[in-house]
């Protein structure tokens, strides 16, 4: 029977993606694109300040949205937590490593840190952005995990920052309800020089919150997976 | 355009390639783990075949990192921004899974479903 | 351009093949990584290096790391129970 249903529905997924198939869903032309994307580029960068039009629609046009996906990431390092529950025991003693991997990994830590950040900072400007900065900072925070034999996690400092990052968010949000544009998420701030560092208003400041969030949440999560009893 | 093969029949190819492959594993795998790796590559599959709706061919990424570029040959940022979402959600649903599964672990002994009573069908 | 994005996806679809084939789940996860970057290079074909930056950090490494310590801790049991 199991096999029956699986066979069944697999074929299914074969002949819908086998009529897919043939040009019908990329446009190869400009003249079939898609009117919301063509009119969010032609005003993304006078409305937002923003040299990348992918991170003015995360941030400011879906802005909303990415409310709700750092919801959702909070509720899963939430669930995480509890089901790893930690009973504060002595950590096991980890086998010897080497010591060249001791010190490799201390040495690449502060550079993976600086490029987490850098890749924050520079959300505004190019690819990158609050979420792949802050896992490239909670990897580099495994990388110290997995080699040195005591790690002074200090979990409640990492709930504070979580916490008050979420909240800067909100608040954020909420100072541009009460501002002159009168909606959650405006821009309240100038925007500056366009495609330097410090432009397009409130973008850096929410992408470095989400930034710390991400960041905070994730580094927990790896800790508590793997320190856990 | 060079007979049957074009980038979009490439793209859709290979992500409904990796979606099948993933329900398949899903389907006939019996370790919990690699039920979650099923979940993950599916899921790979669904983020390459949104990218690719919002692909034009031959134009450039939707950066204004320098001045003459033309909004008409940028690609559509809508669906770039919503599988960066995507993405990050799937990260989460599967470490929530596999904590469920540590727990499991810790309780049953084992990562067959066909071992565990109430996971068999 | 067009022949290396279906080299791409030749070689992303023999990676998922094999996670079926192979017994290990240790190495089953490691094709899961390399399906993960072959697709970052292909998103950074299409002319999204957002995604491709999101899925290279996200998919290719920080997914492998959950999984690793989810097999580490749910094989050390089975090991010495067998032993």
């Amino acid at each position: 029977m199991r096999k029956v249903i699986s066979f069944l529905l697999l074929a299914g997924f074969v002949f819908y993606f086998a009529t897919l198939t043939g040009g019908l869903l990329i446009p190869d032309s400009s003249a079939d694109r898609s009117s919301v994307g063509l009119d969010i580029l032609s005003r993304s960068a006078d409305e937002t300040g923003s040299a990348n039009a992918v991170t003015s629609v995360v941030v400011l046009y879906r802005g909303f949205d990415t409310l709700g996906e750092v919801t959702v990431l909070f509720l899963a390092a939430l669930g995480i937590s509890v089901f790893m529950k930690s009973t504060g025991e002595k950590r096991k003693k980890v086998l010897d490593q080497s010591f060249i991997l001791k010190t490799g990994s201390r040495l690449l830590f502060p550079l993976m840190f600086l490029f987490g950040m850098y890749i924050i900072a520079h959300g505004h400007l190019s690819p990158g952005g609050g979420f792949p900065g802050g896992v490239i900072i909670a990897t580099g925070f495994f990388v110290i995990l997995l080699t040195s034999e005591s790690v002074n996690f200090n979990k409640t400092l990492m709930s504070v920052l979580e916490g008050l990052a979420g909240l800067s968010f909100i608040g954020l949000g909420v100072v541009g309800l009460l501002g002159p544009g009168n909606s959650f998420l405006q821009n309240f701030l100038p925007l500056g020089t366009f495609n330097t560092v410090f432009s397009a208003g409130i973008i850096p400041l929410i992408y470095a919150v989400v930034g710390i969030k991400v960041g905070a949440e994730l580094s927990s999560v790896v800790y508590a997976m793997k320190e856990s009893k | 355009m060079n007979g049957v093969l074009s980038i979009s029949t490439v793209l859709n190819f290979g992500s409904a390639g990796l979606i099948v492959l993933g329900l398949y594993i899903v389907f006939t795998q019996k370790n919990l783990i690699k039920m979650v790796i099923g979940i993950d590559i599916a899921e790979t599959g669904v983020n390459v075949l949104l990218v690719s709706t919002g692909y034009i061919k031959g134009n450039t990424a939707p950066i204004f990192s320098k001045a003459g570029l033309q909004v008409s040959s940028m690609v559509d940022p809508v669906p770039q921004a919503l599988v960066l979402t995507s993405i990050v959600i799937g990260f989460g649903v599967s470490a929530l899974a596999l904590a469920m599964i540590i727990k499991l672990y810790e309780k049953t002994g084992t990562l067959d479903t066909s071992k565990i009573r109430g996971l068999k069908w | 351009m067009l022949y290396l994005l279906a080299f791409l996806v030749v070689v992303m679809l023999i990676a998922g093949i094999a996670v079926i084939v192979v017994k290990d789940i240790l190495s089953a996860v490691i094709l899961t990584t390399v399906i993960s970057l072959v697709v970052s290079v292909i998103f950074l074909f299409i002319a999204s290096p957002d995604v491709a930056i999101t899925e290279a950090a996200i998919g290719a490494a920080l997914t492998t790391v959950v999984f690793v310590i989810a097999i580490k801790r749910t094989r050390s049991k089975e090991t010495t129970d067998k032993e």
